[in-house]
């Protein structure tokens, strides 16, 4: 069976999460820069590369390799910002653009190719018009197919039409798992690779018919991938229209948390449409009006079918875009979103998730309407769910996301953290310190010495300007800086036991600046 | 109140049964939320009931003792108006944080906030501190009509069950050494209905590395130390 590949042209920002967190810092383009999430590298700047630093590369194995090194966390909102000027001028050249994700847009290349006299020509106008546009650099690749278009991309290529199959076949297998895009498939490239199949011509001479016999559905469409053929098969059809879903805004959006809390509503009804109709969404056009009449269009196009979060995720990100860009802002509040499945798939994946879940999919699901709702009482930043993450003090263990934004820890919870204190840790970490004394057998007050020694043994502790009680037990101190012979302020950490008629209250006490404070409680 | 002391007395002897309690046993048991075994024996239900009030006082580590099991099993918890919480201390007790909201300054709205948050969640946990009695009754009924398990941190009039600590006792931290390392305690829980005969449990909590555990219970010394030499006296 043939089935028409598409030619795509891609443009690829190199390093975009470095490139946005840089600008958004406004740095150099010179200056080492490094985006880090769960304390691992995941882009890097060229001058940080010549350094030695490399994806996948630890935070502090990075910073001692380059020392100059500027760190962002991981920001998709970020990435995705400001990126909309790159797809706006683009667009001005071609129609049809598709945010594949911050850093990568799509074109069919016809259009361009035909306009401008050439391919070759085609993708020139658009290096300069990035260039001249927003300042950023960027690649092009044209192929059939979009997983070639965008691995010609990430080489600079324009392969010639037809043969895509033979660009692809001395490619690793390992350009199928695609983490920024959507493709997890770390799984299925171990596995390829143990039965001797290194590249993807190897996997594509294997027939079809065997790879769904012994691999599930997602190898499938991986060998389609590998064979240079449309990444989904062409069961996929254009949704009735009713599906669309739009809403009024009254009084018009114009801050971005407003923005995400419509976007979140709007997602759910959009899936929950598509979902009555046994459909998940793989394409998702955003459509936006002002009041003053402005129209604004986006179509994000994604690898796996998209969830409410994934929905609520891309219109959050470019309402967030639209409105806070630096050029093109449109001149007054938005009055109506429109959410249109451009493209949609038999929702199979997803109602599978929804066996597994057995019911959980249910609760989870009443919960996030229970935190919507507080939400609407309160503000979207007024329900948090916690994310644990790395750190030394108690205080720092856990960041707080607000309901609905991405949570991915910002430091790696397992990574070893010297000086950070064994289980148990405080049940009751005080948000905000109370001030404590610290005196010895002689009343005197205790204080820490140039050589990390306490001036005397705590034997009364008084919380917050109460009576003093005895102590018990205790131990210390111990340095919370881990670089204090750089940075020597005398910080430290206190483990108290008080006890009196028979109760105990153990109590983490912090010095800083010369005063104690009660920080943890573990009650 | 005499005939309602009288009733209750009546049932905790064990002799008569109230009969709503015995109607609602079979259904319970799908409407339970599991509970870590070293706490079983608190709850004379076997596990959280659905549509209970529970009063937790005096420790946050009780408290998220009792959200770790259902969280850990899919169930959703939030926690209202506590901003102090120490949260790797709720991992390492064994909650799941991602299934935990967090509503931390909720304000004038505390009431509607935690009547909503009834409405999704399994387990809300509150401070009840700032909420009148009328709140309080209103809240628990609606808890009771939701299924849903309120968790007071502070004295709750209507609770149905009420857990204290009592008798704590740290290990590890010595006099200038060492650190704190688990905390032996006594739960005690005592309520309504089928709760109202005062029960205990001898836990860690924490125990060594930051869960909960049972503390083993005691052997009397003596009585193992004769067998053993009525042992040895047969053989020799």
């Amino acid at each position: 069976m043939f089935d028409r590949v598409e030619r795509m042209l891609v443009v690829w920002c190199p390093d975009w999460p470095v490139t946005a967190a840089a600008a958004a810092a406004r740095l150099t383009p010179h200056q080492p820069v490094a985006v880090v999430a769960a304390n691992r590298v995941v882009a890097c700047s060229a001058p940080a590369r010549v350094e030695g630093v490399r994806r996948g590369m630890r935070r502090r194995d990075a910073q001692g390799r380059c020392p100059e090194l500027v760190v962002f966390p991981d920001d998709p909102v970020r990435d995705a910002r400001l990126f909309e000027p790159v797809a706006a001028a683009v667009e001005e050249m071609a129609v049809g653009v598709e945010i594949i994700r911050p850093g990568v847009v799509a074109v069919p290349a016809r259009g361009p190719a035909g306009y401008f006299g050439g391919e070759d020509r085609a993708a020139e106008r658009l290096i300069d018009q990035v260039a001249d546009r927003t300042g950023a650099e960027c690649e092009i690749g044209v192929a059939d197919g979009l997983f070639a278009a965008v691995l010609a991309a990430r080489r600079g290529l324009l392969v010639p039409p037809g043969t895509s199959r033979e660009f692809l076949a001395p490619l690793s297998v390992r350009e199928l798992h695609r983490p920024a895009e959507g493709h997890y498939r770390s799984d299925l490239v171990d596995l390829l690779r143990r039965l001797g199949l290194r590249t993807l011509g190897a996997f594509a001479q294997v027939p079809e018919k065997d790879v769904s016999a012994r691999f599930g559905a997602d190898a499938v469409q991986a060998h389609r991938l590998a064979r240079g053929e449309q990444e989904r098969p062409p069961s996929r059809r254009r949704p009735p229209p009713d599906l669309v879903v739009a809403e009024e805004l009254d009084p018009p959006v114009e801050r971005v948390d407003a923005a995400a809390f419509v976007a979140r509503t709007l997602a759910e009804k959009l899936h929950a449409g598509l979902a009555v109709h046994g459909l998940a969404c793989t394409r998702l056009g955003i459509h936006a009006m002002t009041a003053n009449g402005e129209e604004r269009l986006r179509v994000w196009r994604c690898a796996e079918p998209l969830t409410p979060g994934g929905i609520a995720d891309r219109v959050r990100w470019q309402l967030d875009g639209w409105l806070t860009g630096t050029t093109g802002r449109p001149s007054a509040g938005i009055v109506r979103l429109r959410l249109e499945p451009v493209e949609v798939v038999e929702g199979h994946a997803l109602q599978l998730d929804l066996w597994r879940g057995e019911g959980r999919a249910e609760a989870d699901e009443r919960a996030g309407r229970a935190m919507v709702h507080v939400q609407g009482l309160l503000g979207p930043d007024a329900v948090v769910t916690p994310v644990l993450g790395g750190g030394r003090d108690p205080g720092e263990a856990a960041r707080l996301v607000p309901w609905g934004d991405e949570q991915s820890p910002r430091r790696d919870p397992e990574a070893p953290w010297p000086g950070r204190l064994p289980a148990p840790s405080p049940a009751t970490v005080l948000a905000k310190p109370l001030p404590a004394k610290v005196f010895d057998e002689h009343g005197r007050v205790i204080d820490i010495s140039a050589r990390h020694e306490l001036t005397g043994k705590p034997s009364q502790v008084s919380v917050d300007g109460g009576r003093p009680r005895r102590v018990h037990a205790w131990a210390g101190p111990w340095a919370t800086d881990a670089r204090w012979w750089i940075n020597p302020c005398r910080r430290a950490r206190l483990q108290v036991l008080l006890e009196e008629e028979d109760t105990q209250t153990a109590l983490l006490l912090v010095l800083s600046e010369e005063r104690w404070t009660v920080e943890g409680i573990y009650d | 109140m005499p005939a309602l002391g009288a009733a209750s007395s009546l049932a905790a002897s064990g002799a008569v049964g109230v009969a709503s309690d015995l109607a609602s046993i079979p259904d319970d048991r799908a409407r339970m939320l599991p509970v870590h075994p070293a706490l079983a024996d608190l709850f004379p239900w076997g596990g959280l009931r659905r549509g209970a009030t529970v009063a937790v006082r005096g420790s946050t580590s009780l408290l998220f003792a009792l959200l770790a099991p259902p969280t850990d099993t899919g169930s959703w918890a939030a926690l209202v108006g506590m901003p102090d919480l120490g949260l790797r201390a709720a991992s390492e007790l064994g909650v799941a944080v991602e299934r935990l909201a967090l509503v931390r300054h909720p304000g004038a709205n505390l009431p509607a906030v935690v009547a909503a948050l009834l409405d999704g969640m399994d387990l809300v946990a509150v401070n009840p501190a700032r909420l009148t009695d009328s709140h309080l009754r209103r809240l628990s009924a609606r808890a009771r009509h939701r299924g849903a398990v309120l968790i007071s941190t502070g004295q709750w009039p209507g609770a149905d069950l009420e857990l204290t600590l009592s008798d704590t006792r740290w290990t590890g931290l010595g006099d200038g050494h060492g650190f704190l390392e688990a905390r032996e305690t006594l739960v005690a829980a005592r309520g309504r209905g089928a709760a109202a005969r005062s029960r205990q449990a001898e836990t860690y909590l924490p125990a060594a590395g930051g869960a909960v555990a049972a503390r083993p219970r005691l052997i009397p010394v003596r009585l193992l130390d004769s067998d053993w030499r009525g042992d040895r006296a047969e053989v020799s």
